[in-house]
């Protein structure tokens, strides 16, 4: 029964979410606040009804219930119960339904935000996300129903496919789901005020926490994403242009650039009609990647199964919402009150200056992803862009960008001066060039731009942070004041700051790759391998069982130098279900950098091919990673987001404790 | 009918939720001027903010301000009063009311009465698991037993168990490997070196082979009554082209027989059609395409009397059996699917129609 409600409560939603399309819609164009409210409470009502139905998907899934058949296919009595659960969103439907909740989330969030938000622009953003709830919801319901019943129930299911069982799965796809459905909520912001013609700096403050907190997980999620592939894929890249993972990069570019401009629009009232082309196109990537993933124009671990009928449903939604927005955009944008202009050399051209290049670079992306694929369509020709394409194009259009970004940071608004910024960045520059050297110094004979990377990243890290130091340490002050200085300085400066930074550390990491080494060896118990600084010795392989699955194990001691790290232990499993083998890696980290061990095949007389990798500052790629989102989500409290909060310092106090205000 | 009362409980309250602010607000204009004056207010107090921390001079802040300050009388300029309570206003919100009074419940029925299954109960495993064995279903006591086998290959009683299971499923290979593992695995009965030679003979197609041979003898020797083994070895001897030797053989097997054995039926139609063959006439004296001509016939008359009306759960059984015999599968569904709808109000004739699907591999085809 619990199954059955868990349907019904979805098929409830999609009336519900109907209601919230149309309803506040025409409260806004009528000027009727009875109307316009009536959003608000269809939203939470859509996200309360969709829990109901993620909940009864849940309970099946840990019940092992074997009569729907979306459990049957992807579940397996003998799993550990957190498999059992992650299962849930580990296939094309249920992971549709994952999508769902967390866009009907964001609609009941957007609801409950009654202080930072005109009921007006709310009214219409909810609109806009009842439409993309109804398109995700019918899509759900006509084509990946994860309800559907099988009767009389298997004895047993198919299992999750192997690669999916893994705490990653857990992780990933809700961090980049929050991401992707986050940009939906600013899409329906830019739609909601096309379709209002009003925009102004109150359209964005507004939406700035939304695109932040999209930007966040987002960032979070795609390097969630690399890392599982990283360390599940058994051969130690953690990137490789896939278009799956340009599906992710692309949304992720726009979003960059969406960010930066809102800030431009917040204290400038310019760049208008750029931002809502960006949040209509961010949301359109958002789109397009599902599109790719979930249609089965490309095969990866990401597709599940393809049917020809969700394509060309996706391809309708698509073509709905993109070209729906970008055709109310050429009608509407010509209308807006346009914003002042401003001189080139300020913060807000260097912040123009950086949605060029990254808009610059998503082109790249995006060609480098979708001509293939249209090539195919049209000539039925296979070709192949990898890497050699984008570090053609996406690194020579990212470097500049990386190069001008503490310049910018420093700049001041309105009328910068530039000669100042370049001097305030000078010992930041340096020190990037001295590290640049000395790493050239000592790998002589090296990779030649790596150390250059490396010096690139140095500056943006100290750019970063001598520019806030600038702006705390003045002549003549002593610590207290350096102190009440930094408490008085906004969130969102250290934020920026701290993002700005976390781009360095990736940099580095990135540059440190040119170092990796890769060893093959055959070895027997007792016999070493050595790639770069380490070395494993080969200690035994025993076979093991777990609950679905058999595996063997080689245990291995490692040795940096002279130095033994704890032992590691790397294995093949065979998922008796599917019949399906894996590779897991073993992996020691030692400080940032990492030992990499994949095993091979064995070879028949005890002995077994053993690949390992020295990975150099390999863990500063995702550090970096989680850098930047802390420093988005240290920007997300910044106060003025919380705007028409009653303040509650009062005046004395805060004068108190801010001596220098 | 529980479920249907949940259904409209959840459907009220959907209705309901989007209902409340229509009969609530009553101010019906908006005050945007409000949220846009408070964002210019914070805006001056972050000027000033900037001023004292010396982020931008005297002459910008104040440049700043005024820009500020412009915008401010601009936003407060666009405001439109609350007005009170139209016609027009009314009209509107019936309008919606209506809207979501027809369309939520509507949408509801619809897309779940097109894919929804309301008749069907929740199976969590465990509830699966502990119900009544008599009443456990066939395939999961399968599969639980294959699991516990895969996770204690040594287990020679499950093998005994499991053996039989597969021979009736005509899963003739499996039967044969799960025989021979029960009897690696100390379950070596008569019974278990027979089953091993009948499944091997099977899985020849119904020539008993000299492996097959090797089996019934080391059951013979351990039980020289198995009935099995000594029916085999008399195909055995037919199949070596020594009727007469077969003959004998069957009728001492049926002497020996009590006369209520329900594989007695078999051995007597073999043995009538060796002594008919060796007679020269009947049914069994005839090609063996006539032969299974005359015995379709007979089926087909049972076929034809069952399917006019009535029919016992045996009869049925039996036709389903014969069918599948012939090799004609898809008359076998057929009987089954009729079978099931025919005693449909006796649950325990339909969990031995199921076990028979089940047994005879009919099973994915049953509705």
């Amino acid at each position: 029964m619990i199954v059955e409600i868990g349907h019904f409560a979805l098929a409830l939603a999609l009336g519900v979410a109907v209601v919230q399309s149309l309803v506040p819609l025409w409260g806004v164009a009528r000027h009727d606040r009875a109307l316009a409210s009536v959003g608000s409470a269809a939203a939470i009502t859509c996200f309360l009804l969709v829990s109901v139905s993620f909940t009864a998907l849940v309970i099946s899934y840990v019940r092992s219930d074997f009569s729907v058949e979306n459990v049957v296919a992807n579940s397996h009595s003998a799993q550990p119960l957190i498999y059992k659960l992650t299962s849930v969103w580990g296939n094309h439907e249920g992971s549709m339904l994952l999508w769902v909740l967390i866009l009907t989330l964001f609609g009941a969030l957007v609801a409950l935000s009654r202080r930072s938000l005109p009921l007006r622009l709310r009214a219409g953003t909810l609109a806009v996300q009842g439409m993309v709830t109804v398109a995700f919801l019918a899509f759900t319901l006509l084509t990946s129903n994860p309800f559907r019943r099988m009767i009389p129930a298997p004895a047993e299911g198919q299992d999750l496919n192997p690669i999916l069982q893994d705490l990653g799965l857990a992780i990933h796809p809700p961090l980049l789901y929050v991401g992707y459905v986050g940009f939906s909520i600013t899409y329906a912001f830019a739609v909601a005020a096309l379709i209002d013609g009003r925009i102004d700096a109150v359209w964005a403050r507004a939406v700035r926490p939304w695109t932040l907190l999209a930007w966040v997980f987002l960032t979070l999620g795609i390097a969630m994403g690399s890392y599982w592939a990283y360390y599940e894929l058994g051969w130690g890249g953690w990137w490789f242009w896939d278009p799956v993972e340009n599906a992710s990069l692309m949304p992720w570019l726009a979003g960059t650039a969406l960010i930066h401009s809102t800030v431009v629009m917040e204290k400038r009232d310019a760049l208008k009609v750029w931002t809502i082309l960006l949040a209509i196109l961010t949301f359109s990537l958002s789109l397009l990647g599902t599109f790719i993933v979930r249609s089965g124009v490309l095969t990866s671990v990401h597709s599940f199964a393809t049917d020809p009928a969700r394509g060309l449903f996706i391809l309708m939604i698509l073509v709905f919402f993109v070209g729906g927005s970008l055709a109310l955009f050429a009608w509407r944008a010509p209308l807006l009150r346009q914003g002042g202009l401003f001189a080139p050399v300020s913060r807000e051209g260097a912040l123009v200056v950086n949605n060029v290049f990254i808009a610059t670079a998503c082109a790249t992306v995006f060609i480098g992803t979708l001509y293939p694929l249209v090539l195919e369509m049209v000539t039925g020709d296979k070709i192949s862009v990898g890497p050699p394409f984008f570090n053609a194009t996406f690194i020579p259009v990212l470097v500049p960008l990386l190069l001008v970004l503490p310049l910018g940071q420093s700049l001041a608004w309105k009328r910068g001066d530039l000669l100042g910024a370049a001097q305030r960045n000078f010992a930041a520059f340096g020190l990037g060039i001295l590290v640049a050297l000395a790493t050239i110094a000592m790998t002589w004979g090296g990779p030649v731009l790596a150390p250059l990377g490396i010096g690139l990243g140095v500056f943006l890290v100290a750019g970063a942070f001598f520019d806030l130091g600038e702006r705390i340490v003045t002549r003549a002050s002593g610590w207290s004041a350096v102190l009440s200085r930094a408490k008085g300085l906004p969130r969102s400066a250290w934020g920026t700051a701290l993002a700005h930074a976390g781009v360095g550390l990736s940099v580095i990491g990135i540059a440190a790759v040119a170092w990796s080494t890769e060893g093959i060896g055959v070895l027997k118990p007792g016999e070493r391998l050595t790639s770069g600084r380490y070395t494993v010795v080969l200690e035994s392989i025993l076979p093991r069982k777990g609950p679905n699955f058999t595996a063997e194990v080689a245990r291995f001691q490692v040795f940096s130098g002279n130095r033994e790290l704890a032992p590691m232990e790397a294995a093949k499993r065979i998922y008796t279900a599917r019949a399906m083998p894996t590779t897991e890696a073993g992996i020691r980290t030692d400080g940032l950098s990492q030992a990499y061990v994949a095993l091979g095949e064995p070879q028949g007389d005890g002995a077994i091919a053993v690949r390992l990798y020295d990975k150099p500052l390999i863990l500063l790629i995702w550090i970096g990673a989680i850098v930047m989102s802390l420093g988005g989500a240290l920007s997300l409290t910044d106060r003025r987001f919380r705007l028409g909060a009653p303040r509650r310092s009062a005046p004395a106090q805060s004068a108190a404790v801010q001596p220098a205000e | 009918m529980l479920i249907w009362i949940i259904f409209a409980a959840l459907t009220g309250a959907a209705v309901f939720a989007l209902l409340w602010p229509l009969g609530r607000d009553r101010a019906t204009a908006f005050a945007d001027g409000a949220d846009a004056t408070s964002l210019y207010r914070s805006q001056l107090g972050e000027i000033e903010r900037d001023m004292a921390r010396r982020l931008i001079g005297p002459v910008e802040a104040e440049s700043a301000r005024a820009e500020a300050a412009r915008r401010l009388l601009r936003s407060s300029s666009d405001e439109v009063g609350p007005s009170g309570e139209t016609e027009a206003s009314l009209r509107r919100r019936r309008a919606s009311s209506a809207l979501a009074l027809s369309c939520v419940p509507l949408l509801a029925l619809l897309v779940y009465g097109a894919y929804g299954s309301p008749g069907n109960p929740d199976q969590p495993l465990s509830a699966r698991l502990q119900a009544d064995p008599a009443r456990q279903d066939f395939a999961l006591a399968l599969a639980r037993i294959e699991t516990h086998l895969a996770a204690n290959p040594s287990d020679g009683k499950g093998w005994s168990v499991i053996a039989p299971v597969y021979l009736r499923q005509a899963r003739y290979d499996e039967a044969a490997n799960a025989f021979a593992a029960a009897i690696r695995h100390g379950e070596a009965s008569s019974e278990a070196h027979a089953g091993l030679g009948e499944a091997r003979s099977l899985a020849a197609g119904g020539v008993v082979t000299a492996a097959a041979r090797d089996s019934m003898v080391e059951a013979l020797r351990l039980d020289p009554k198995n009935p099995r083994a000594r029916f085999f070895l008399a195909i055995g001897k037919e199949q070596d082209g020594d009727a007469p030797g077969a003959i004998l053989a069957l009728r001492a097997l049926l002497e020996d027989a009590g006369p209520d054995m329900p594989w007695t039926q078999a051995v007597r139609q073999r043995l009538a059609r060796l002594e008919a063959e060796a007679a020269g006439g009947g049914v069994a004296a005839l090609p063996p395409a006539e032969q299974q001509a005359a015995i379709r016939a007979m089926v087909d008359g049972l076929a034809e009397r069952l399917k006019a009306g009535g029919g016992t759960l045996p009869e049925w059984t039996r036709l389903i059996r014969s069918q599948v015999v012939l090799g004609d599968r898809a008359a076998a569904r057929a009987a089954l699917v009729t079978a099931r709808d025919r005693l449909s109000q006796e649950a325990a004739a339909r969990a031995a129609l199921d076990a028979l699907a089940v047994e005879l591999a009919l099973k994915e085809t049953a509705p």
